[in-house]
C-alpha cells in the first residue's frame, strides 16, 4: 500500500523532528521509538502484494499454488524481530535517562554540556 | 532560531532523499525468488504452517540467536546501570479491584503466553510475542504491589537454561546430521503438516525464545519497577 508507505516515512520524519528539537531526555526517547515504529511499518508495507493473504499455510491457502497467493513473508520476519529489539533498546535508553536524572536532577538536555563543541 | 533553521533543512534534505524512492516506487505482483523458496521449503522440508516462523528459527536461525544475544545484553546493560539496591517505596496502596484481578488474570495471561508461543509454527504468533505476554502478566503483578520482590535464583535460571539449550539443539543438528546444518529442526522427525508436534525441532526452539524473551523482559521489568 502506498498510503502506508507515506504514512511510515511521515512518522519516521515527525521522530526525527522530535528527536531533534526537543529539550527533554524523555521525550527524545519518545522520538526514537516513533522512527521505529516508522520504519517498521516502512518495511511491512514494501511486502505487500495486492490482493494476497498472510503467509499463513492454513485452510485459506491452496498448498499446491502457496506461492501465488501470500504476501512476502521476510519482511514480516525481520520487523517481529526488530520489535523486540526496539524495546529491549528503549528499556536500556530509559534506564540511561533514570540515572542521568538521578546523577544530576535534571532532564532537559541543555544541562547535559560534557559532549558539546 | 538558527538551530531551527538548519534542523528543518536537515528534516527536507531527509525528505529529499526519500522522494525519489516513494515516486518510482512499484509494488511486486509476484514473491521474488527467495521468498518463494521460502515458502515452498516451509510446506516440503519443514512442515510449518507458518512461514514467517520458518523464516525465523530455520531459515534465518542464527540471526534470531544473535538478535536473542542482543536482547541480552540490552537487558544485562539495564542490570548494570540500575543495580543498586532499590529503596523500600511507601506508595500509596493500590486498589483492591486491581490487587484481586492480578492474582485471577496472572494465570490467564500466563497461559494465553504459552499457548501462543507453542502454537508458533501454526497461527499467528511465537515466542517473541508469547515471551512479551507473559511479562505483561508480571508487570500486572508489579503494578498490584511495587515492592514485590521477585526470585532472581529462578529467573536466571529459566533465562540461562533457554539461551544454553537453544544452542545445544542447535549443536546438535551438527552432530546428527552433518555439515551446514546449525539449528536444524529435522533432529527430529516432521510429523503431519498441520499438527501441534510437527516442524520438528521449531516448536521447542519458538518455546526457548519464549521463556527466554519472558524471563529477560521480566528482569528489566524488576530492575525497572522500584525507580
Amino acid at each position: 500500500m502506498i498510503f502506508s508507505l507515506i504514512l511510515g516515512f511521515l512518522l519516521l520524519i515527525i521522530g526525527l523532528y522530535g528527536m531533534l528539537t526537543q529539550k527533554n531526555l524523555i521525550k527524545i526517547v519518545i522520538g526514537f521509538s516513533i522512527v521505529d515504529t516508522g520504519t517498521h511499518i516502512i518495511i511491512v508495507s514494501i511486502g505487500y502484494l495486492r490482493g494476497r493473504t498472510a503467509p499463513i499455510l492454513d485452510g485459506a491457502v491452496d498448498l499446491a499454488n502457496a506461492t501465488k497467493q501470500v504476501v512476502d513473508p521476510i519482511p514480516s520476519a525481520l520487523v517481529l524481530t526488530a520489535i523486540v529489539i526496539g524495546l529491549a533498546v528503549t528499556a536500556l535508553m530509559l534506564s540511561f535517562v533514570i540515572k542521568l536524572y538521578q546523577k544530576n536532577k535534571s532532564l532537559s538536555i541543555d544541562d547535559y554540556q560534557e559532549l558539546k563543541w | 532560531m538558527i538551530k531551527r533553521i538548519f534542523i528543518l533543512l536537515a528534516l527536507l534534505g531527509l525528505v529529499l532523499m526519500f522522494l525519489p524512492f516513494l515516486k518510482d516506487f512499484d509494488f511486486h505482483e509476484e514473491l521474488s525468488d527467495l521468498s518463494s523458496q521460502y515458502v515452498e521449503g516451509s510446506i516440503k522440508d519443514l512442515n510449518t504452517q507458518n512461514v514467517v516462523t520458518s523464516v525465523i528459527v530455520t531459515y534465518r536461525g542464527l540471526d534470531t540467536l544473535g538478535e536473542v544475544t542482543v536482547l541480552f545484553l540490552a537487558t544485562a546493560g539495564v542490570g548494570f546501570l540500575l543495580r543498586k539496591k532499590k529503596a523500600s517505596l511507601k506508595p500509596r496502596r493500590s486498589s483492591e479491584l486491581l490487587q484481586t484481578a492480578s492474582q485471577f488474570l496472572f494465570v490467564l495471561i500466563i497461559l494465553t503466553g504459552i499457548y501462543i508461543f507453542t502454537h508458533g509454527h501454526l497461527t499467528p504468533g511465537g515466542g517473541f510475542q508469547g515471551g512479551v505476554l507473559i511479562t505483561t502478566a508480571f508487570l500486572l503483578l508489579i503494578l498490584a504491589d511495587v515492592n514485590l520482590k521477585f526470585n532472581h535464583s529462578i529467573l536466571h535460571f529459566v533465562e540461562s537454561f533457554s539461551g544454553a539449550f537453544y544452542v545445544m539443539i542447535g549443536l546438535f543438528g551438527l552432530l546428527l546430521i552433518g555439515m551446514n546444518s546449525f539449528l536444524d529442526p529435522a533432529i527430529l522427525p516432521l510429523g503431519k503438516f498441520g499438527n501441534l508436534l510437527s516442524a520438528g525441532a521449531i516448536p521447542i526452539i519458538y518455546s526457548l525464545v519464549g521463556l527466554k524473551v519472558g524471563s529477560e523482559l521480566t528482569t528489566i521489568l524488576d530492575k525497572m519497577g522500584g525507580e
